[in-house]
């Protein structure tokens, strides 16, 4: 199987820019659909599948500026070309945010890891990806640059529907800046649920910050997957929790709380009454720390 | 003296090969001019072909264009019934089902091609599952039944009056896919004998050679087929390279030119055989002291759209049905229904597996029934050397089913695990284990006079410089026929495996030993091919002088004398039933195979709650399979069945859409990982079987016919639920949790 | 597919200078225009790491890597690590042929190529780190065992003779 066009003979543009500034002009230019085009384990198969309509890729593989990590004082400043890898073994990430951690580590199999990137994770814009629901409990930002400049965006409603995003047509992902937490947190969880234990794409995932004080809820922030036609914050079920004390933590009410912001579909891949349930089982899970 | 071999892990002859990357599977040979072929397949699962068009876009004259019409033989898939057309002429009986075939060098073109080819089609209801094949209505075949058996023994309503209680349930299997990691494949080319040669992934060269005479009206001669190394096929390619075969050959038969037809991963899965669904019902009396009085079983399988091997899968399932127990009522009701699915197909294990699962899980549910362990109540059962089977077949002296069930709970430690885990599940909201098992037998060699009808023969070449070739039409698929074949042929000759290879399944060199299915490459060619080198061996003593005791020089000299002397030895052997084994096909009674292998599976599991996904931690497989001719193989073919009937419990799930699979892709179809498969710890009893090679059995399919009864078992344990549908997908175990009396779902 | 392309690269030590479709996949690059047939299509989705090959010491999945993205990078197939002339195979390829780590021989070079970059990171994995490290390489036939035996005695680099004793 070679010729990955089903759109005839060179329906695709490919450029490789120099660097940054050539990729934004490349994406400005917009003559034939600019598609940015990171380490490509989406596009490639999207390719095979002949899903992809005549285009024009911009390859930002070359631009060595997108691939740094920079850690300061208030915030970590991850470019977006980083790979799952990358993330994977950069120890201040491990200690600092382990769930995105957790989340580079099960996406794919390794060879995935090697060449996937946290941008391309981002801007597929799957409702089912990994990394994106630890993104939201971290309250990541994104940086969209292009030739009429840079702006960050808070990540957690950048994805607007199935596959939609806010995002300008001549805008490229070019940084993810994760805030430090603030105190240690004392809930950390990550838990991807899918069909087998590794490469596999989720039916559920849920991840989940809290930060409590003394025994009482201060803040608790939350990203599932697979759940909704994007990837989903809980911001009505972390209404409910925030300021309530442990002991009076009604979980029932919780769950139900959650059951109403999540909007699963029955697919190939599960049912929406088991994405519901299993939703709000790892809530529960979240919120009493067990195993 | 040469030492033995047999019993030790020698090197495998295609080995270094492998490892290195060097062995050519069908997509790595190139042919100068070649053209590439794809298949124009129906949108529809029932319906009538009214028109073809074809839109312009691309240079219609440059493509080769085949339809039923350019077939010049008969336009069938050869086989049992020959029922099934090889392209679509009017009636169209399933999704993706081939109607055109298209060829061009140019891999684009076709791609653009295939979309600008207009089928018009008058759509029809069709029948899309078992309960609507059953229910009768829009029959595809009369009844919608392709084939039915009745198995009986004794009388199984005096059995069941017999009995202290009757217990009744029912059980489903959904349908597998082979996924070989290699795809299926063929090239097709004109050859000089004014025929068609193929190469390609197949374990049945003359099968497919067969196929081609029928469908190219061809004298035998002019038919060549060769396999090149085969990527996995555990039967996914015992059937379907008929077809595709067919496909490229009538390709390269209208282009004059060598046509390339290798499918992707999606158009397999969509387009090609899977395991037969089925649904198994049992009514089964017992007596309070756990005696199986009577078994009474309705076995259903869903066979797709054409005959193609139903009636052999079914007949193997059946026999398989009453499983390993001494039941003295015995009637399996067995039928293969049509629906307008892709034919449902050759499968390791064969229709046994749906059978085993059927009754294994069922007697967990007898055991409850009494107050019994799961255990002890097979125990109370198993049959012993000198009973009969349900098809009046005598269970040989040596056999001892009771001490593999015994090796199993020992080694596996069960009798303490379900004790402990019932105690620490009870104290664990969220994690439960079980453990459960399966006593289970395969048989090996085709069923009932099917050897007979085979005839196989094997031929041994000696060369001038003492080397043996073994001449057979087996086909290595990862089986490692080429390596314990050449164990047992240079043992038998006394001289060192090296000196002994196998030459490439050509049908242009080799005779027809019959397909490499079903459990008897080792023990039905392997035997031919021992018996083969003990006539050659008698002929070089005899003709060449070769001393008694002989030292592989002697071997040497002896064959060129040999050769000086008489020229070219060649030594044929041809199959005869052993002494005593009959089988009447008209009562379906008699000595259904002549070997069985006799298996205990015990599976350990965990079950979170969390996400009721259910994962196998620990597995033990006990298997007394006559003589192991070669350990490392032998466990492998165990670890791996072991893996794949991980799978099909509970990994295993073909969505069905509109009668074809929609998660036709690696992504959807969960295959188990490194990361799901437990320890697999493989112990085997070695009871040697007098006519086969050195004592050998069969052992390929054994190995998948248990693991889903005992992981469902140990769910059933973990959970106290009644799961009886696999593959027990965490959504199947969620719906068992929330109505745990209730047969699931 | 898009306009041609001139692409630098090595492969297994080998410079190639190729007028090529950048978007041509690096699997079908080796395979058709190089004949590095070793390299294995199981899935043409990444999922079952048939096509695993090491870009600059990376395993990647070559099914997935268009061949614009390589300019300058070194490549390693299974030609590469065996080459025909060389006298010995490697101890990860010896170990797989002694524990049965190959049996039809598909998922193979793949799986070699996997457990030999495993093995360069980290040289004596623990049972659980070689699972991890092999989750993206599918194998049908085995059940896995043989390999994990295989890159276990490679890793003890044992003397070729015996069996292992697998899960004692």
């Amino acid at each position: 199987m070679t010729a990955p066009a089903g759109a005839g003979p060179q329906a695709y543009r490919w450029t490789r820019p120099r660097d940054l500034q050539e990729a934004l002009e490349l994406m400005a230019a917009g003559d034939l659909r600019p598609v940015p085009f990171a380490g490509g384990t989406d596009l490639m198969v999207l390719m095979q599948m002949r899903a992809l309509p005549p285009c024009h890729f911009v390859d930002l593989w070359p631009l060595t500026e997108l691939r740094r990590i920079a850690v300061r004082p208030d915030e970590t400043v991850l470019g977006a070309l980083t790979t799952y890898t990358e993330v994977a073994e950069h120890s201040y990430l491990q200690a600092t945010y382990p769930l995105l951690v957790q989340a580079a580590r099960c996406s794919g199999g390794w060879a995935i890891q090697n060449r996937g990137t946290l941008g391309g994770n981002i801007m597929n814009a799957s409702p089912a990806a990994d990394t994106p629901p630890a993104l939201i409990a971290y309250g990541a930002r994104l940086e969209l640059a292009s030739v009429r400049g840079r702006r960050w965006v808070p990540y957690s409603g950048f994805h607007t529907d199935y596959k939609r995003m806010r995002r300008e047509p001549d805008e490229l992902l070019t940084r993810i800046a994760l805030p430090t937490p603030l105190a240690p947190p004392s809930g950390h969880f990550y838990r991807k649920v899918g069909p087998r234990r590794a490469q596999a794409i989720s039916k559920v995932c849920f991840a989940g910050v809290a930060r409590w004080e003394g025994d009482r809820v201060a803040q608790v922030r939350m990203g599932l997957a697979s759940v909704a036609p994007t990837v989903l914050e809980a911001r009505e079920t972390a209404d409910f929790l925030a300021g309530r004390r442990r002991g009076e933590l009604d979980l029932a009410a919780a769950r139900a709380v959650l059951d109403r912001e999540v909007s699963p579909i029955d697919d190939i891949r599960s049912t929406a009454a088991y994405r519901r349930r299993v939703a709000g089982n790892l809530l529960e899970q979240f919120l009493t720390g067990t195993s | 003296m040469t030492q033995r071999t047999v019993g030790t892990s020698v090197p495998r002859k295609e080995g270094v090969e492998k490892i290195a990357g060097r062995a050519l599977y069908v997509d790595d040979l190139t042919f100068p001019g070649l053209l590439h072929g794809r298949t124009v397949r129906s949108p529809v699962s029932r319906g009538t072909l009214e028109r073809v068009a074809f839109r312009p876009g691309v240079p219609w004259d440059e493509i080769v264009v085949v339809d039923h019409r350019d077939v010049p033989g008969r336009n069938v898939v050869h086989l049992i019934q020959d029922d099934q057309p090889l392209l679509v002429e009017r009636e169209i009986r399933h999704r993706e089902e081939p109607v055109l075939l298209l060829a061009h060098p140019d891999r684009g073109v076709l791609e653009r091609a295939l979309a600008l080819v207009d089928l018009t089609v008058t759509p029809a209801e069709p029948v899309l599952t078992l309960d609507e094949a059953l229910a009768g209505k829009h029959p595809i075949v009369p009844d919608n039944l392709f084939t039915a058996y009745d198995l009986r023994k004794g009388d199984v309503e005096v059995g069941l009056q017999e009995a202290d209680l009757v217990v009744e349930g029912t059980y489903w299997t959904g349908a597998q896919e082979h996924v070989y990691i290699e795809p299926q494949g063929m090239v097709a080319a004109p050859n000089d004998a004014g025929g068609i040669t193929v190469w390609g992934s197949l374990q049945c060269p003359y099968y497919v050679h067969a196929a081609l005479t029928v469908l190219l009206g061809l004298p035998d001669e002019k038919v060549q087929v060769i396999q090149t190394a085969t990527g996995g096929g555990f039967g996914g390619k015992e059937e379907y390279p008929s077809v595709i075969a067919g496909h490229a050959a009538l390709l390269a038969w209208k282009a004059r030119r060598a046509v390339k037809m290798v499918y992707d991963r999606s158009e397999d899965m969509r387009a090609t055989t899977k395991r037969h669904p089925a649904r198994i019902r049992h009514r089964t009396g017992v007596t309070w002291d756990g005696r199986i009085t009577a078994m009474a079983v309705d076995y259903v399988l869903d066979g797709g759209a054409y005959v193609t091997l139903s009636p052999v899968v079914l007949s193997r399932g059946t026999i398989h049905a009453p499983g390993p127990y001494a039941c003295p009522h015995v009637h399996v009701r067995a039928r293969a229904m049509a629906t307008n699915t892709p034919p449902h197909g050759a499968f390791r294990g064969f229709g046994a597996p749906q059978s085993i699962f059927g009754l294994e899980v069922h007697l967990d549910r007898v055991a409850a029934a009494v107050g019994l362990d799961p255990a002890e109540l097979r125990r109370r059962n198993l049959l012993r050397a000198g009973d009969t089977m349900a098809t009046g077949q005598r269970v040989p002296e040596g056999t001892d089913l009771h001490g593999v069930l015994a090796t199993a709970i020992g080694a596996s430690d069960y009798a303490t695990k379900r004790d402990a885990f019932g105690r620490a599940n009870a104290a664990s909201p969220h994690h439960k284990r079980g453990i459960g098992l399966a006593t289970f037998f395969h048989g090996a060699g085709f069923t009932g006079s099917g050897e007979v009808h085979l005839a196989s023969r094997v031929a041994l070449r000696l060369t001038p410089t003492g080397g043996v070739e073994i001449l057979t039409a087996n086909c290595e698929i990862g089986n490692g026929m080429m390596t314990t074949f050449s164990q047992i042929v240079s043992d038998a000759l006394e001289i060192p495996y090296e000196m002994v290879a196998p030459v490439a399944a050509d049908t242009a060199v080799v005779p027809n030993s019959g397909p490499t299915v079903a459990s008897r490459t080792c023990m039905i060619v392997g035997g031919l091919l021992h018996g083969a080198a003990l006539d050659l061996l008698e002929a070089v003593r005899e003709k060449a002088g070769l001393s008694p005791r002989h030292t592989p020089e002697d071997f040497r000299e002896a064959a060129r004398r040999y050769h000086a002397r008489r020229g070219p030895l060649l030594v044929m052997r041809r199959y005869q039933p052993p002494p005593g084994v009959a089988w009447d096909e008209k009562s379906y009674r008699g000595d259904a195979y002549g070997a069985y292998a006799w298996a205990c599976n015990v599976a350990e599991v965990a079950v979170d709650l969390r996400t009721y996904a259910a994962q196998v931690t620990d597995f033990w497989a006990v298997q007394e399979v006559g003589k192991v001719i070669h350990p490392v193989i032998a466990r492998g073919q165990i670890e791996g069945g072991v893996a794949q009937g991980i799978g099909y419990a509970l990994y295993e799930d073909v969505v069905w859409e509109d009668g074809v699979m929609a998660n036709a892709r690696m992504t959807n179809y969960i295959l188990p990982t490194t990361a799901d498969t437990p320890p697999i710890r493989v112990i085997f009893q070695e009871v040697p079987y007098p006519h086969g090679p050195f004592g050998a059995k069969g052992i390929g399919e054994l190995p998948i016919d248990g693991p889903a009864p005992a992981i469902v078992n140990a769910i059933n344990h973990a959970l106290g639920t009644r799961v009886s549908r696999i593959p027990a997908l965490p959504e199947v175990l969620m719906e068992a949790l929330d109505a745990p009396s209730a047969d699931s779902p | 597919m898009a306009a041609s392309d001139r692409i630098k690269l090595s492969v297994n030590g080998t410079a190639h200078d190729l007028e090529v479709d950048p978007l041509a996949r690096l699997l079908d690059v080796l395979r058709e225009r190089l004949g590095l047939t070793g390299t294995k299509e199981g899935c043409g989705e990444g999922e079952c790491g048939a096509c695993a090959v090491l870009v600059d010491g990376a395993l990647l999945n070559s099914c997935l890597v268009p061949v614009g993205q390589l300019h300058g990078a070194a490549v390693t197939t299974i030609e590469g690590l065996a080459p025909a002339d060389a006298a010995r195979l490697l101890p990860i390829q010896e170990a797989m042929l002694l524990e049965g780590g190959a049996q039809c021989g598909i998922c193979t070079p793949g799986m070699v190529i996997a457990a030999h970059a495993l093995l360069q990171r980290n040289p004596h994995p623990s049972l659980e780190e070689i699972r991890e490290a092999l989750a993206g390489n599918l194998c049908r036939c085995t059940g896995y065992v043989g390999i994990y035996e295989a890159v276990q005695r490679a890793a003890r680099a044992a003397p070729p003779e015996n069996v292992s004793r697998r899960w004692a």
